[in-house]
């Protein structure tokens, strides 16, 4: 081993140490800024140290590379506003997942279309390709739905599953065929590009309201893809930040699914994207309650504990910072505000968290359900802003609705509910909420944000 | 040992470490650390990098630099974005509600 070769080794050390601690420090919010930058410079390190590769001749297409991908990374970083995060993320799966598929690609080509491959590196190779084509596709579709350019709705077809399976399996039957004989560049070439029908497929058929589990899926795909280029190239801190991220992926995955009330093995084979089943009764008899931002504006001013429980339709609506100047003035009178976040709320694993956070609110009254499913019996008034799947009581009564068993939060405890939205169209999954039918539900009809300033209007001149 | 074996040794406790970790960061942070995770896998550039600079002929030149250039989005993007959204997260005033 020569000098550089050890100096290299003791770059990725130190990048692998510095990962680890920085994912560490994200377990106590005062301290993940810190934590964060130390694994940029981990980062920095290991790319520099990379650089004194002895198998590196010439640095003009690094060095355009290096610039074209910052260009376009860092507004990527520095503009994109926090409403658009779930899409924003989506998109840099994608990303990492077509770098690690062409390692994967240029691997094969340059070992002679495979001539020069051995048996277990075409199987870390398989594997790269293979996650990382189905996570470019799936991604670029998932960001697609997110970003509104394709219909957010489940698209189906008939026979779909059927001809998922059928393409899965033909990717896997030419994996295992190249596994037996790796100098096949037809099968290598064929797998990849069934990969990249399989991830179309895999996430076409999926609803908006499903996307968070897509997506930590998506994110743990694109991690054993970095991992599985780690075996190919036999280089270990590729391995420990695929696993990382793998790891981080699966355990958001299963945290995701079991807030929308879903086996792991539901998720695990995508098919999570069943049309949703028409609402069990139809509420078309009863009436609800509808107010005006003046009648809100009196429950809202004077009450002593209020929730505010978001949704999407709050994101949609760019309604945070609204919320933020409601809750001050609720406290500014002696109340107290706080935010229930339903994990699956949003489009992303805690999309809730960084919106509102980005309003300025302490996050110390951001509540987990767990936490904060006890607190609403005492509340005065319970704000919902979009949200409608998470406070649909039929979760807990109706064994026919779609969504029972699904955790929610116990908003109809409350004293008296307030339900900002648009009209009385069904949420996502087209299930009808009987919330919105109950005694103590008003209905505050508009846009969010547009309703919100109203009643802010109304409680400054009262 | 062969190598692989270590290797999968190197993969599959580094999975555990990653398992043990992330399932202690509070549902509060779960957007941070799917832009965090994110921007740290863009360490594939230790395999664009040098598919890119080395002499393996032009069509791993080519791949190797758009593969450069897409890792090289999730490490500036990423590491910015996640600063971006940590530097939000604040504490509320000591003492619960304030007046």
């Amino acid at each position: 081993m020569s000098a550089r070769d050890v100096l290299l080794e003791v770059a990725y050390l130190a990048a692998s140490v510095l990962f680890i601690l920085g994912l560490r420090s994200l377990t106590v919010p005062a301290r993940a800024r810190r934590g964060m930058q130390l694994a940029a410079l981990g980062m920095l390190v290991a790319i520099v140290g990379t650089l004194l590769h002895h198998e590196i001749v010439r640095y003009e297409w690094i060095l355009a590379g290096l610039a074209v991908g910052a260009v376009a990374g860092y507004p990527l970083g520095v503009y994109v506003p926090m409403t658009a995060m779930p899409q924003r993320i989506a998109i840099s799966h994608m990303f990492g997942a077509v770098a690690a598929t062409l390692v994967g690609v240029a691997e094969f080509w340059r070992l002679g279309q495979g001539a020069r491959v051995g048996r277990v590196e075409m199987t870390a190779l398989g594997f790269e390709v293979l996650f990382g084509a189905l996570t470019v596709t799936g991604s670029f579709m998932a960001f697609g739905k997110l970003q509104e350019l394709l219909p957010s709705r489940p698209v189906t077809f008939r026979g779909q599953n059927v001809v998922s399976l059928a393409v899965f399996a033909t990717a896997a039957a030419l994996f295992a065929s190249l596994v037996l004989r790796p100098e096949n560049p037809a099968a290598f070439y064929g797998m990849v590009a069934l990969a990249l029908v399989f991830g179309v497929a895999l996430v076409l058929p999926i609803g908006g309201a499903d996307m968070p589990v897509v997506i930590s899926l998506l994110n743990s795909y694109a991690g054993l893809a970095s991992a599985a280029t780690g075996f190919a190239i036999g280089n270990d801190v590729l391995i420990i930040a695929g696993a990382l991220d793998g790891a981080s992926g699966f355990v958001l995955s299963v945290v995701m699914s079991r807030a929308m009330n879903r086996s792991f093995t539901n998720v695990l084979f995508g098919a999570f994207g069943a049309a949703p089943a028409t609402a069990a009764r139809s509420a078309a008899e009863l009436s609800v309650r509808a107010i005006t931002p003046q009648d809100a504006a009196i429950q809202l001013a004077w009450a002593r504990l209020v929730i505010v429980v978001p949704g999407y339709g709050m994101a949609v609506a760019q309604a945070q910072h609204q919320v933020r100047e409601l809750a001050a003035l609720i406290e500014r009178n002696g109340g107290t505000v706080l935010y229930a976040i339903h994990p699956v709320a949003g489009r992303m694993p805690g999309h809730m968290n960084v919106l509102l956070a980005e309003a300025d609110v302490p996050y110390d009254r951001l509540k987990e359900m767990e936490e904060v499913n006890d607190e609403f019996e005492h509340a005065d008034v319970a704000l919902v802003i979009g949200a409608n799947d998470v406070v649909n009581p039929a979760a807990r009564t109706d064994r026919s609705s779609p969504i029972y068993g699904m955790p929610i939060l116990d908003v109809d405890r409350a004293r008296q509910v307030i339900v900002l939205k648009r009209s009385m169209s069904p949420g996502f999954a087209g299930i009808e909420n009987e919330l919105f039918y109950r005694e103590n539900t008003a209905m505050l009809f508009g846009d969010a944000k547009q309703s919100l300033a109203k009643v802010i209007q109304e409680i400054k001149q009262g | 040992m062969h190598l692989q074996v270590i290797e999968l040794y190197v993969f599959v406790l580094a999975g555990f470490v990653g398992l043990f970790t992330i399932t202690r960061v509070p549902a509060l942070l779960h957007t941070p650390l799917m832009s965090a995770t994110n921007a740290i896998s863009a360490i594939s550039l230790v395999g664009s990098l040098v598919m890119a600079g080395a002499d393996h002929g032009a069509v791993p030149t080519i791949l190797g630099t758009i593969a450069v250039a897409s890792a090289t989005v999730n490490a500036v993007g990423g590491f910015i974005i996640t600063d971006r959204m940590l530097k939000m997260f604040r504490r509320g005033p000591p003492g619960g509600a304030p007046r």
